[in-house]
């Protein structure tokens, strides 16, 4: 067959106008859900592609089919950099017509994408950012910050080891917003319990491979616990070597996920105490969840903040049911406050409800991080600890300073 | 205790050690850029690929064929230098004639394709590789712990580069690497096969790198990321050493580490820029490096 190359641009030029004779005929609205994350970097575990499936997950198990409206999933990948962030997220709302996004990014992403929601009044659902400053100073009528933040890391983990008798810390701090946050929360918490912060170093992010030199620095503070204020390959790398330079102290991972422990293997993390919102294998309901997201993607279980994006994706489908996709799509502002109004329910994080400064509330749990010889196989790596409730886990509302809420 | 400078001398003393430890990391990363630089013109901006390429073979060499570290150093440098004989006769060898701009953007794409294929496949968090048996534990020096395996390190590292600096100064082989250098028509005339000594120095160059890269696996965890990392630093010491000098990269390698290491103690936060404030005052004063010959 003899085809010329102007016949088939032609073909290809009609096909689009094609397909689009589709959807012009069902008029039905069509929420856009827009997926921001890490897709190729440092945190694309903690997040990226496992993130994406769980909000497809929510909208699947959501059934959009009898609601009268359709939802249609855009994904991005922001490369932890703010402007990137920020810019992808002025395109969707501007140009794409999308009306939420989640998920959203590491600490100094989120606090430029919240901004972002605000000028074009819409929808913002953060999971991946530790900052307190979210819910706190920086807090907005247009964003929810829902997994975890700093303020719950501190709480749990830095009082617990306190309580177990480390009452003078060495903080090996990640020399940016997030880092500064976490170390001051936990010193905080330290201090208020009668102990001693006995010094921090600040190490270069990113580009840190090499932590020994700050880990003899500790060691040779005499301090009784090191805190890790640092997250990814920044905390794999401080535990790993640790261990190699015989350093006995214990250390307080203070933002860890599952998907760490998994990269540094058990007999390297095992003893560690750590603090997550959710784990595969916590209860009936967060194992149900895990094993349809593993059909989805297997061999990796998610962490709090890949789960996250599906307990809030299901969460605005909900209320998108109660205001109406047409009403929702109008204004971000009121979508969120309609949502802080209903409490939620899913696998993930069990029932929980939303403050008026954005702070999604539900329980963290304290984990240590089991033997060799306890675990039953590949991502059996927590043992539960404690329970704080969901009234206790996160900073109360008069502290945090933010705006929204009338003193 | 004894203070120096207001820092406990087992400190100082530790801190030294592991910039030496470093130190013998951006030697053999610096090396290899050097011979790369120095016979083929070519800026490797792919040098952290390859170096993250050398512990993913290991970790793959491990996982999948049951092969452990002793073998992997022997067998992930082959490996990877052979890829690196390919990537120069596919590619890099059509841009000799050009403008170096041409070879650094290219390796630098290569290196972006490299490590964005690895991302896909093992994520980013990284894989776990053991230490080996016969060095683990440390050694009590008095003033800190020496991990075993950290002091196996130097001594590799400096023996490497110790026998490559031999081999290109003082061997026939050598001599006729410098000579096609400086004239290659000339000792092609000779009977001396060039374009195939130059594919050769290419795949020795990466096969360097990807020994460090083994060597580094059990300290660093196995990440696509881990080349990246590294290679603006080493690229500062290759310059700071002097662009294609072999002897410079070495010991500058080795000096900027102990910098470094020292700058962690006095300020922390300064520590990731030292090296690139040690590069502008060198430029300044000699604009061809330390052991640079000015052209």
């Amino acid at each position: 067959m003899n085809l010329s190359r102007r016949a088939l641009l032609g073909t290809a030029a009609a096909l689009p106008a094609a397909a689009s004779v589709g959807p012009a005929r069902a008029q039905k609205p069509v929420l856009k859900i827009g997926v921001l994350t890490d897709l190729s970097g440092v945190y694309q575990d903690i997040v990226g592609p496992l993130a994406v499936e769980s909000t497809r997950l929510a909208i699947a198990d959501f059934g959009v089919a009898d609601k009268g409206f359709d939802v249609e999933v855009l994904i991005a990948d922001h490369q932890n950099k703010a402007d990137i962030g920020s810019n992808l997220a002025r395109q969707w709302f501007d140009r794409d017509g999308v009306d939420l996004i989640v998920e959203g990014g590491s600490s100094a992403v989120a606090l430029a994408v919240a901004g972002v929601a605000k000028d074009k009044n819409k929808a913002y659902i953060n999971s991946g950012a530790a900052t307190s400053d979210l819910s706190g100073a920086q807090c907005n009528a247009n964003t929810l910050h829902w997994t975890y933040d700093t303020y719950m890391q501190a709480k749990s983990t830095g009082a617990a080891m306190v309580k177990a008798g480390g009452d003078s810390w060495f903080f090996i701090t990640a020399d940016y917003a997030f880092g500064h946050a976490l170390s001051r929360d936990v010193g905080n918490f330290v201090t208020s319990a009668g102990g001693k912060v006995l010094g921090n170093v600040r190490t270069p992010f990113p580009g840190t491979t090499d932590f020994s030199s700050y880990l003899l620095q500790a060691q040779s503070s005499g301090a009784k616990v090191i805190g890790l204020a640092n997250a990814g390959a920044d905390t794999i790398n401080c535990i790993k070597q640790a261990k190699e330079f015989g350093i006995t102290r214990p250390l307080a991972g203070l933002l860890m996920f599952v998907s760490d422990v998994h990269s540094l293997g058990l007999d390297v993390c095992q003893g560690l105490v750590l603090t997550e919102s959710f784990y595969w294998n916590l209860n009936d309901r967060t194992r149900a969840f895990s094993e349809r997201l593993w059909k989805r993607m297997p061999n990796r279980r998610a962490g709090m903040a890949n789960a996250g994006p599906y307990s809030s994706t299901l969460h605005y489908l909900k209320t998108a049911q109660v205001m109406g996709a047409a009403e929702i799509k109008k204004n971000g502002a009121a979508s969120i406050a309609q949502m802080k109004k209903i409490p939620t329910d899913d696998d993930v994080h069990g029932t929980g409800t939303i403050r008026e400064d954005g702070r999604k509330l539900h329980p963290s749990y304290l984990f240590q991080v089991k033997k060799p010889s306890e675990s039953k196989g590949v991502w059996d790596y927590y043992n539960l600890l404690g329970t704080t409730g969901a009234d206790e886990a996160f900073r109360p509302m008069k502290d945090g300073n933010c705006p929204l809420v009338k003193a | 205790m004894m203070m120096i400078f207001g820092i406990p001398a087992p400190l100082l003393f530790g801190q030294l050690l592991l910039g030496v430890v470093n130190g013998a990391f951006y030697a053999l990363m610096s090396l290899g850029l050097a011979i790369i630089f120095g016979m083929l013109n070519i800026v490797n901006f792919a040098h952290g690929a390859v170096f993250m390429l050398g512990a993913f073979t290991a970790w793959g060499l491990l996982n999948y064929a049951g092969i452990g570290y002793w073998w992997a150093l022997l067998l992930a440098p082959l490996i990877v230098g052979a890829f690196g004989v390919v990537l120069e006769r596919l590619f890099i060898s059509k841009l000799y004639k050009l403008d170096h701009l041409y070879g650094l953007l290219l390796t630098f794409g290569l290196a972006l394709v490299i490590e964005g294929l690895v991302r896909n496949f093992y994520g980013s968090s990284g894989l776990p590789y053991r230490i080996p048996k016969e060095l683990q534990g440390a050694q009590d020096l008095g003033f800190m712990m020496m991990p075993n395996y950290r002091g196996w390190v130097v001594i590799a590292a400096a023996v490497v580069c110790l026998v490559t600096w031999l081999v290109i100064e003082k061997t026939s082989i050598g001599a006729k690497l410098r000579a096609a250098t400086e004239n290659a028509p000339l000792v092609q005339s000779f009977g001396i096969n060039v374009p195939l000594m130059i594919t050769l120095t290419y795949g020795a160059g990466v096969a360097l790198a990807a020994f460090a890269g083994v060597l580094a696996a059990p300290i660093y965890s196995v990440n696509p990321n881990m080349g990246a990392n590294f290679i603006i630093v080493v690229f500062a010491v290759v310059v700071i050493g002097g662009m294609g000098s072999i002897l410079g990269s070495i010991v500058t390698g080795f000096g900027l580490g102990i910098v470094e290491g020292l700058t962690r103690v006095f300020y922390p936060e300064g520590s990731a820029t030292v090296i690139f404030v040690v590069m502008v005052v060198v430029l300044l004063a000699r604009p061809a490096g330390l052991f640079g010959r000015a052209q």
